[in-house]
């Protein structure tokens, strides 16, 4: 009998070669899950725990606010900008009203400058706290919201003092800043200010969210669990990180150097001595530190600003009916979650021609098929939750 | 009349059928107490009130509350879903919970039923409510629940070892699987095998959270990973039954562990003859000291990821364990 040696040697191999398959499971995340931040929809194939190819949706949250802005007239338009990014309403108003102003060349009262500082300074402390709230509960740790949220009250209660408004403060306007009907001091004749003690207040809060934040600290980075769940996961590389357009404290984290308040003169912050606090390996750990450094930090830049303001007008003489040249303009300012940009074209009308929003999270996001590749489902959350999107912030 | 009483319960029919109505009411009652535990609990370490107004004085009635509502709600079961196992899948989890608590001594002669083997019939049919949860998983006809179900397997695999290996140094030490046997022992030891099985004590501690999916073990439900889990489809009173199994199965592993570790319905120097009396309380006291210590856990810890946990249980825990034995035994032998 003759052996044919080939199919012997074939047959043998491929009895080697097969293996037990199966088969991927696409699993999709979102819009309704507890941990997306609200309408965000990851398309992930799974096998087993391990995620590929995850593909984020976005679209959900999409109200339309470049091509509503073209309708407007510019003081309505700061009703739209600040729900951009509701975590942090108030500072999402500030560049697009710089935007304006330097286009009209008005110079805005040094007041008025300290008073947005402020108060964009505590947007961004409220801001992160959200994030120092909601990140250990992506985790399975449910008790830091409530001590995060706590104390993010106090600076809510301060912005609405101001403003009138916790979350959408409608604060600005073009040449200053209009604080609500009946605050300002009773003894002095100025009507409309400050609300009498503010500053006192706010100094008092400060003190005590840097309490607060060395409670979170000592609470959530002593904590081995959350150490081994968030050392070396998601490690976002500095090259990377800056290809895809990554900014704010997630590009900090992974070690670049860069922040808009240094670098930019949207409102007087080269008169105050912070730093700006960097990561160095750009995994999960060091998004959530430098973000928990930051509130440090913009305590210190908030005490400066009340020992320094200076008494004056909060609103520049602007004409009644606001008219803004024909031109165009950027004006990026360095928002809670990363570099806020509004480009505005004015064809010489009552609201703009044109205004394309660069908004933080949508850039952000784009990182997301990169970085989630061959990860565990555990760990999509926790990369996912690291990054600190809002969706209003991602589809405007 | 107390004769007619006496033959009443002498007779076997009756007195399996007070029994099972005793077992079965244990658990309800202790599923509301130690939830309401954990909601008071819990409000406390998050700055919070809790439930404050059913029943008019510290929200007292808001489990029964809670319950009646779970009984109002509509029963749905997915159209997608493997109807029979949906179903049954809660029973067993519960039933599992009921026929553990048979086995635990509450005083001298005072169990459901004292078996020969009777830890090794509790680890035994403890580990049917993972049976459970993984036909709830697999049921549901949903890809969250899956993976919740496929979590839960892996971890009764990982976990029951430990547990098992964890109880062993007690029952060298008793010499004995009879758990009212062992409480014996520590009593005619003199002192409780904490004292000389902390290592198993620890070991047995955190396999037990495991087997209850708690946090930091708590993936199979892990709410913002798995939206809830093997429990994502169930609703009204089949959540109930899960609800409830969870609380009460947190009862009786504290209860086993006290039993095993720390004298069960004895403390020293009380006198035996007292102990009818006084055994029942001091179990529970010992029992919901446990309990809080899980409480304590799940409001303080996160979540570990899936392999960590894995990592955990056969590269720290099943190794502790053995060595444990080993130097149990030799303990044993030589002093």
């Amino acid at each position: 009998m003759v052996v044919d040696q080939d199919l012997v040697r074939h047959l043998s191999e491929s009895s080697v070669s097969v293996e037990l398959e199966t088969e991927d499971m696409t699993l999709n995340i979102g819009p309704q899950h507890p941990s997306t931040h609200g309408v965000l929809r990851l398309v992930a194939r799974v096998d087993g725990e391990r995620a590929f190819d995850v593909q984020p949706v976005i679209g959900y949250m999409h109200r339309g606010y470049e091509k509503l802005s073209e309708v407007r007239t510019y003081p309505q338009i700061t009703t739209l900008v600040n729900r951009i990014d509701w975590v942090s309403g108030y500072a999402n108003e500030v560049p697009f009203i710089v935007a304006a102003e330097k286009l009209m060349e008005i110079e805005v009262p040094e007041r008025a400058q300290y008073i947005r500082l402020i108060l964009s300074e505590m947007a961004r402390i409220s801001s992160h706290l959200i994030f120092m709230a909601s990140y250990p509960l992506e985790l399975g740790a449910a008790t830091p919201l409530f001590f995060a949220l706590r104390e993010r009250e106090r600076v809510l209660d301060l912005l609405e003092g101001v403003t009138g408004g916790r979350f959408h403060p409608n604060f600005n306007r073009i040449g200053g800043v209009k604080p609500a009907y009946g605050s300002g001091s009773s003894t002095r004749k100025v009507i409309q200010d400050l609300p009498a003690g503010f500053l006192a207040e706010t100094r008092a809060a400060m003190d005590k969210v840097t309490e607060a934040v060395d409670e979170i600290e000592a609470l959530v980075a002593g904590n081995e669990i959350i150490l081994a769940r968030t050392k070396g996961v998601g490690v976002l590389p500095r090259e990377v990180a800056a290809s895809y357009g990554v900014s704010g404290p997630n590009l900090r984290a992974s070690g670049v150097r860069f922040d808009l308040r240094k670098v930019e003169s949207y409102l007087p912050y080269d008169r105050f001595d912070f730093e700006i606090p960097t990561g160095e390996n750009g995994d999960c750990w060091d998004r959530w530190h430098v973000r928990l450094l930051e509130i440090r930090q913009s305590v210190r830049i908030i005490q400066q600003a009340i020992d320094g303001i200076p008494s004056g007008p909060l609103q520049a003489k602007v004409p009644k009916v606001i008219k803004v040249p024909k031109g165009e303009t950027y004006v990026r300012a360095e928002n809670p979650k990363g570099e806020m940009g509004y480009y505005l074209v004015s064809n010489g009308g009552q609201g703009p021609y044109r205004l394309k929003i660069r908004s933080a999270s949508f850039s952000n996001i784009s990182i997301l098929p990169w970085i989630l590749e061959g990860v565990l489902v555990p760990d999509i959350i926790a990369i996912m939750g690291s990054l600190d999107f809002v969706l209003g912030d991602v589809d405007r | 009349m107390s004769q007619f009483i006496t033959d009443l319960f002498s007779n076997f029919w009756v007195s399996l059928a007070g029994k099972l109505l005793l077992a079965a009411l244990v658990v309800p009652l202790v599923g509301m107490v130690i939830g309401f535990a954990e909601m008071k609990l819990s409000a406390k370490m998050q700055a919070r009130v809790g439930p404050y107004f059913a029943g008019g004085r510290w929200g007292w009635a808001q489990l029964i509350a809670d319950g009646v509502k779970f009984f109002q709600k509509e029963d749905l079961i997915p159209v997608e879903a493997d109807k029979p196992v949906f179903k049954v899948a809660p029973v067993l989890v519960l039933v599992s919970t009921v026929a553990l608590l048979v086995v635990i001594p509450f005083g001298p002669d005072l169990a459901f039923r004292d078996l020969s083997v009777g830890i090794f019939f509790a680890l035994a049919i403890s580990s049917l409510s993972t049976v459970g949860i993984l036909m709830a998983g697999w049921s549901s006809a949903n890809k969250y629940s899956l993976m919740g179900g496929l979590r839960a397997a892996g971890q009764l695999i990982a976990y029951e070892l430990p547990l098992v290996l964890a109880v062993v140094g007690s029952v060298i030490l008793a010499g004995t699987m009879s758990l009212s046997g062992i409480v014996e022992a520590q009593i005619e030891a003199g002192y409780p095998y904490v004292i000389v099985q902390f290592i198993g004590f620890g070991i047995f501690l955190v396999a037990a959270l495991a087997e209850l999916t708690r946090i930091p073990f708590d993936m199979p439900i892990a709410e913002s990973e798995l939206v809830m889990g093997y429990l994502t489809e169930y609703s009204g009173f089949r959540f109930l039954f899960f609800f409830l199994a969870e609380f009460a199965n947190m009862f009786s592993l504290s209860a086993i562990a006290s039993t095993l570790f720390l004298g069960g319905y004895w403390l020293p120097g009380i006198p035996e003859d007292t102990l009818v009396y006084a055994g029942p309380i001091i179990l529970l006291a010992k029992t919901f000291l446990l309990v809080f210590v899980m409480i304590w856990f799940r409001w303080t810890f996160p979540r570990f990821r899936e392999d960590q946990l894995q990592s955990i249980a056969w590269k720290w825990l099943i190794p502790l364990a053995l060595v444990n034995i080993a130097a149990t035994a030799v303990f044993k032998v030589f002093l």
